[in-house]
């Protein structure tokens, strides 16, 4: 009895406390990933303080949930319990996949006015690639990136090669990387020319390489892939010939997680990585870092990459509309600008580059406009109907590749027959 | 002794008996044998993209069979129990003699070896990626002083398994010492003082007296050690992410992958149930086995 006592006088209270506020508030829960370094969830936070202030009426509770696969899991698991997730910030590539699942719904539903027309239609065509199917968009653009070259300019200086000129083609790139080795005294490598990550996300990086012989991974819709073309089988033996024959970058694979210590540490003097990473480069190097766009072979290019804001299919519409109006709040020229300036990810519209900040940080640090200026020759991510297994099998086929357990036609053919049978599995269900 | 008497006896002991079993019972149909049994539910269907189930235990035996990742898992899977639950067990038992003797600097000794178990795997894994690492990790360092030329360990397929094994060894011993020792402790001293007096030699008294002794002991961490090889996989999604292309993946991982990565419920449950069945059949043998082999007095 006593305790009941308790309880009720204390919910009493917290209802008293609360109540001002109560009559009219909306709870919004909206799930978030980070991949790269840095302490990038107080910045989020603040955005989100931010909207708060200027909707009273609305309450967010943010949570970081990890990196993307973590973030799916969890989001959808706490639908599955019953609890509302409004929106969540997720891989863009997942698009086909949550819609056809039902659990998204496209942002056209709540455009309403001009202006929301506008703040649709404002973002780089190159980020909605991987947002939009049948007319409907179901991702706007967050934290997206493209993959650049980031290379140590002292050592370009100590290798006797011009700093303001990275290498533009694949030829270029192989001997400017070869003039770069350093080694020891008894042969051993001390520097490397360059690395491309081959763990993590090897399809995306394979992505640039496939844009830059031409050619796309998959067809737009998602329902049919392109890994064993004679182009393709060319981009990956170009990949391993940097291990294998011209010697310029480590054999094996090369891991994701710790790239950028190897970058910072000089173990490499040019690196492929994503833009999310180039603030924490910039804090970090002891030495002068350039960005480059990738060199191109038939053409320049690279996928893009990186999360989107989904609208989920949950709560009711009311939260979904407050929903909207937090997405357009966190899209907006100056949030972008803000976040892009904290991780180096690209800002997503042309109107977040004309913002005050974003043109004076661009002029201490120029590195920051690469991203931006590659969107003009980026393309879509691998994307496809069941991408987990498809990607999968597209990584499986590179690491053999570079690892040397099979040849990049074998690997590739392999692949693309796998994927064929996984996307017919797909498309009889 | 009247019947009724008797009967509300045996009634009451009954009623007692059960009330006893219920909190295990109920925790253990909550998360072992509802999960165990709605998996192998699952395994029975396969859901497609409109969301559809159907059945399909036929399909999803078949993939099983014709998915090389899976017997990859599979082969890994006891290469790493047959490696890492020896390997663990030998290096704890050695542990755990060393520091049950007296002399200085024993607890410090003792804290070091345990500090290993204290860590979370995912923080171990994230400290043993740098010291992996090719260039700029701590083995390849140590290495070059002596002029060797270290490998790329995670990135290589001829190494990764091997990576991620010495990992879990590294971090299992400790925890299994702990139980050695205790167990070591518990030999009672005058049983020592005899056993000294009859065989002076270390060894012999090792194998004839201190073994026999622990092997209860030996039979809990053993069991312990390859429930842990196929349940412990948290280092994977630090360190290879069970490539390079798939050279250590393991089938818990796969399990993970196959249902959060991949979507597909149903071939992770089918999984599952070889999972189940594996450690069933270890299980079953084990006891068998300790039937005949472990004194318990």
């Amino acid at each position: 009895m006593k305790l009941n006592k308790y309880a009720s006088t204390l919910s009493l209270l917290a209802g008293l406390a609360a109540a001002p506020a109560l009559a009219e508030t909306t709870e919004l829960t909206m799930y978030y990933p980070i991949s790269v370094g840095g302490p990038l969830t107080q910045v989020v936070d603040g955005m989100v303080d931010e909207f708060e202030a200027a909707n009273p009426d609305v309450n967010v509770t943010a949570i970081y949930a990890g990196n993307y696969d973590d973030t799916r899991v969890k989001a959808l698991a706490a639908i599955n319990a019953g609890e509302a997730v409004q929106t969540s910030v997720m891989f863009s590539i997942d698009m086909l996949e949550l819609q056809s699942r039902g659990v998204i719904r496209p942002f056209n539903d709540f455009v309403k006015t001009e202006e929301d027309q506008q703040w649709l239609d404002s973002f780089y065509p190159a980020l909605m690639e991987n947002g939009q199917l049948d007319g409907q968009t179901y991702g706007i653009p967050f934290q997206r990136s493209t993959i650049v070259m980031f290379y140590n300019k002292d050592a370009f200086r100590e290798a006797g090669l011009d700093p303001e000129k990275a290498p533009t083609t694949w030829a270029e790139m192989a001997d400017v990387a070869s003039k770069l080795v350093k080694k020891n005294g008894s042969g051993e490598t001390e520097r490397w020319g360059l690395m491309v990550p081959s763990t993590g996300y090897p399809y995306w990086m394979f992505g640039a390489f496939a844009k830059q012989q031409g050619e796309t991974l998959m067809n737009q819709a998602g329902t049919e892939v392109n890994f064993n073309s004679p182009k393709m089988v060319e981009a990956l033996q170009y990949w391993r010939d940097l291990g294998d024959k011209y010697q310029v970058m480590p054999t094996g694979t090369i891991e994701w997680g710790t790239l950028r210590q190897e970058f910072l540490e000089q173990n490499t003097a040019m690196m492929w990585h994503t833009t999310g990473n180039l603030t924490a480069v910039m804090q970090q190097a002891s030495f002068d870092v350039g960005v480059a766009q990738l060199p191109g072979n038939v053409e320049p290019g690279s996928p893009t990459g990186g999360g989107n804001f989904y609208l989920m299919n949950s709560g009711s519409e009311a939260e979904q509309e407050a929903a909207f109006r937090l997405v357009k709040f966190m899209t907006a020229p100056e949030r972008s600008a803000q976040w892009s300036i904290a991780t180096g990810y690209v800002g997503i519209s042309e109107a977040a580059y004309a913002t005050a900040d974003l043109q004076d940080y661009a002029k201490q640090v120029p590195q920051a406009l690469v991203a931006r200026d590659q969107l003009s020759v980026a393309t879509a991510e691998l994307a496809t109907y069941d991408a987990g297994r498809v990607r999968r099998v597209l990584d499986d086929a590179i690491q053999s590749t570079l690892t040397g357990q099979a040849s990049a036609e074998e690997a590739l053919n392999t692949a693309q027959s796998q994927a064929e049978r996984l996307l017919r599995r797909a498309n009889r269900g | 002794m009247p019947n009724t008497l008797l009967n509300s006896m045996r009634s009451s002991n009954f009623a007692f008996a059960w009330m006893l079993l219920l909190p295990a019972m109920v925790l253990l149909s909550c998360f072992t044998y509802f999960p165990a049994f709605s998996a192998f539910y699952n395994s029975l269907f396969a859901t497609d993209f409109s969301g559809a189930r159907h059945f399909a235990l036929q399909d999803n035996l078949l993939d099983l069979y014709y998915d090389p990742v899976f017997w990859r898992a599979l082969t890994n899977n006891l290469w790493y129990a047959l490696i890492t639950v020896p390997a663990s067990m030998i290096l704890a038992l050695v542990m755990a003699l060393w520091v049950n003797e007296k002399f200085l600097g024993r607890s410090l000794l003792r804290l070091s070896f345990f500090l290993p178990t204290m860590l979370p795997m995912v923080a171990a894994a994230n400290i043993w990626m740098f010291f992996y690492s090719p260039n700029i990790g701590l083995f390849n360092r140590v290495l070059a002083v002596f002029g060797i030329q270290g490998a790329n360990w995670l990135g290589d397929p001829s190494t990764a398994l091997w990576a991620t094994m010495l990992l879990a060894i590294w971090k299992e011993a400790g925890f299994f010492m702990i139980f050695y020792l205790a167990a070591l402790q518990a030999i009672p001293s005058e049983l020592n003082d005899a056993a000294r007096l009859e065989a002076p030699g270390y060894f012999y008294r090792l194998r004839r007296f201190i073994l026999p002794l622990l092997g209860p002991t030996t039979l809990f961490v053993f069991i312990n050690a390859v429930i842990h090889a196929f349940k412990v996989v948290d280092h994977l999604f630090i360190l290879t992410k069970g490539g390079p292309n798939n050279a250590s993946t393991l089938l818990l991982y796969y399990i993970y992958e196959t249902a959060f990565a991949f979507f597909d419920a149903g071939y992770a449950a089918i999984l599952t149930m070889v999972l189940l069945l594996l450690l069933g059949l270890c299980s079953a043998i084990q006891f068998a086995l300790s039937h005949k082999r472990v004194h318990y007095r």
